[in-house]
């Protein structure tokens, strides 16, 4: 039997208002403006725009503001908006070749060419706590040196030309999107990435670690790790050409992997890869090692049963809006479900009741 | 297409991405401060939309989609009939209307004006901006020595 239930409207009502008041906080404190969020909560930003898979910052602090700071509440307004916005089109593969680097390391290579440059990272800090920024006070400005324009090399090229890392052959080939096709499996490399790029940054990194620690070994080095902004260009038809519509700023990690070869490719070095939207450094080298280790098939490496090998287990639950989705609708009113589980077992009880019964008499 | 199409397209290009990456605050700064802005009629009013990016596995291999980003976009036509079109990242439909309208006044004998008003001064307070980066990046670059291991 279905029973429609109204009410609460007023409570519900009244919620929502001192949520407000609450969001808020103390009156006695200066309200945060957007402006404050998006500069001085970057990396909360970048998050926000990696998982909500939407570049704008400004709209990524505003859901941060609103969802007073639950990161994975604002990731959800983010894609909420995202689903209203006309798509006006795909951009052409972003050139990371061509990137503005404000960091680029590689772990593999020290006298990388373009060399080693640290950019602005918590590396090498000591992870106390700064009591100094509990007090207000000017920052001094950071030193400078002669600046360089031209494009930093990537790594992996130094390996190609010597023909002892895995060839990543270009292709033109229109790649599958998730924002418009439910996924299928197997979903094959393209749709991996977007479904990671995209993923929870503590589920992939719990995934990655999983790769680490022995489950799917895949011994990784950070061959490359870049952070820097670049240009996106896309077709206009009305135009008849190409035209850059903005730029953005995103962490790029690929991993050198070391292969024994297989019955179809000699020994060689592999590769995972890792991009994300802004400076999201700890999510990118996830990514690449759950990419690599996805790779097993086209690799023609052992399934070892590993979860991190395991594509649509991996994918199935990489999506932090999908899992909180379904976990947090259980908390919603489920009175006439559990209405006829009660019944249900109230009805088993008396059955064993009435079996149990004679027994307990005879003892 | 010809060359002169080609060179005409190229400097179109370099303006065109000029405004949908500049600061909307200089942007308006600017072309408030050039005047003499001109009357228009809309082809396509601001529309704020989305255009999804793309990588490439390995940054040389297959494309894959990697997220969004915002744009807008308009059309507008000069009175003289000349049609400007603006495509500028972000959410700003004043943006928008203002980079259409400099991309049409960059078509017409205006251009010479706009260019010393408007585009130049832009392009060098964003390259301004890009180099002072690049500035702080190649001060964290490391210069690496060998420790001296003493004469046996």
């Amino acid at each position: 039997m279905y029973v429609a239930v109204k009410g609460g409207e007023k409570a519900i009502e009244n919620a929502h208002a001192w949520l407000a008041e609450e969001r808020r906080g103390s009156t006695d404190v200066t309200e945060l403006s957007i402006a404050q969020i998006r500069e001085q909560l970057s990396l909360a930003v970048n998050r926000v725009m990696a998982e909500g898979s939407l570049f704008d910052p400004d709209l990524a602090a505003l859901a941060i503001k609103q969802a007073r700071g639950d990161l994975i509440e604002a990731i959800f307004l983010v894609r909420a908006y995202r689903t209203t916005l006309p798509r006006f089109g795909y951009s052409n593969p972003v050139e990371t070749g061509q990137m503005a680097c404000d960091r680029r390391i590689s772990a593999t290579f020290k006298d990388a060419p373009g060399g080693q440059v640290l950019g602005s990272t918590f590396d090498y800090t000591h992870r106390l706590l700064d009591f100094k920024l509990a007090a207000e006070g000017e920052v001094p400005l950071a030193p400078e040196s002669q600046p360089r324009s031209e494009p930093i090399p990537h790594i992996a090229d130094f390996l190609q030309d010597e023909g002892i890392i895995q060839d990543e052959p270009t292709s033109d080939a229109t790649p599958g999107d998730l924002t418009r096709e439910p996924m299928e499996f197997p979903a094959g490399r393209p749709l991996r990435l977007q479904s990671l790029t995209r993923g929870d940054e503590g589920f992939v990194l719990g995934m990655a670690y999983s790769t680490q620690r022995g489950y799917a070994r895949n011994h990784a080095f950070v061959g490359e790790l870049r952070i820097g902004k670049v240009a996106v260009e896309m077709d206009i038809p009305e135009l008849g050409f190409a035209i850059e519509i903005g730029e953005v700023e995103l962490t790029e990690c690929e991993t050198v992997n070391q292969f024994k070869g297989s019955k179809t490719e000699p020994p060689q070095f592999t590769r995972g890869y890792g991009l994300v939207f802004g400076q999201s450094e700890r999510k990118s080298i996830a990514m690449a090692l759950v990419d690599r280790a996805l790779r097993w098939g086209e690799l023609g490496e052992e399934n070892l049963g590993a979860p991190a090998q395991d594509e649509e287990f991996v994918l199935s639950h990489a999506d932090n809006i999908q899992a909180t989705g379904f976990l947090e609708h259980i908390k919603l009113p489920h009175y006439v479900d559990f209405q006829a589980e009660l019944e249900l077992v109230r009805k088993l009880r008396l059955e064993t009741d009435g079996r149990t019964t004679p027994q307990e008499a005879a003892e | 297409m010809t060359d002169q199409t080609k060179t005409a397209n190229s400097e179109r290009q370099d303006w065109m991405g000029l405004l949908a990456r500049a600061p909307e605050d200089v942007l308006m700064e600017l072309w408030a401060e050039m005047g003499g802005h001109p009357r228009f009629e809309w082809l396509r009013s601001p529309e704020v939309g989305g255009v999804m990016v793309r990588g490439r596995t390995g940054g040389t291999g297959a494309p894959f989609n990697l997220g969004e980003v915002t744009v807008t976009r308009c059309t507008l036509v000069l009175q003289d009939g000349m049609v400007g079109h603006g495509y500028v990242q972000g959410r700003s439909k004043r943006k928008a209307e203002v980079a259409a309208l400099i991309d049409a006044l960059m078509q017409t004998e205006s251009a010479d004006e706009v260019r010393a008003r408007v585009i130049t001064p832009l392009g060098c307070r964003m390259q301004a901006v890009k180099t002072a980066r690049a500035a702080k990046a190649a001060a964290t670059k490391v210069e690496f020595f060998t420790m001296a291991r003493g004469e046996n």
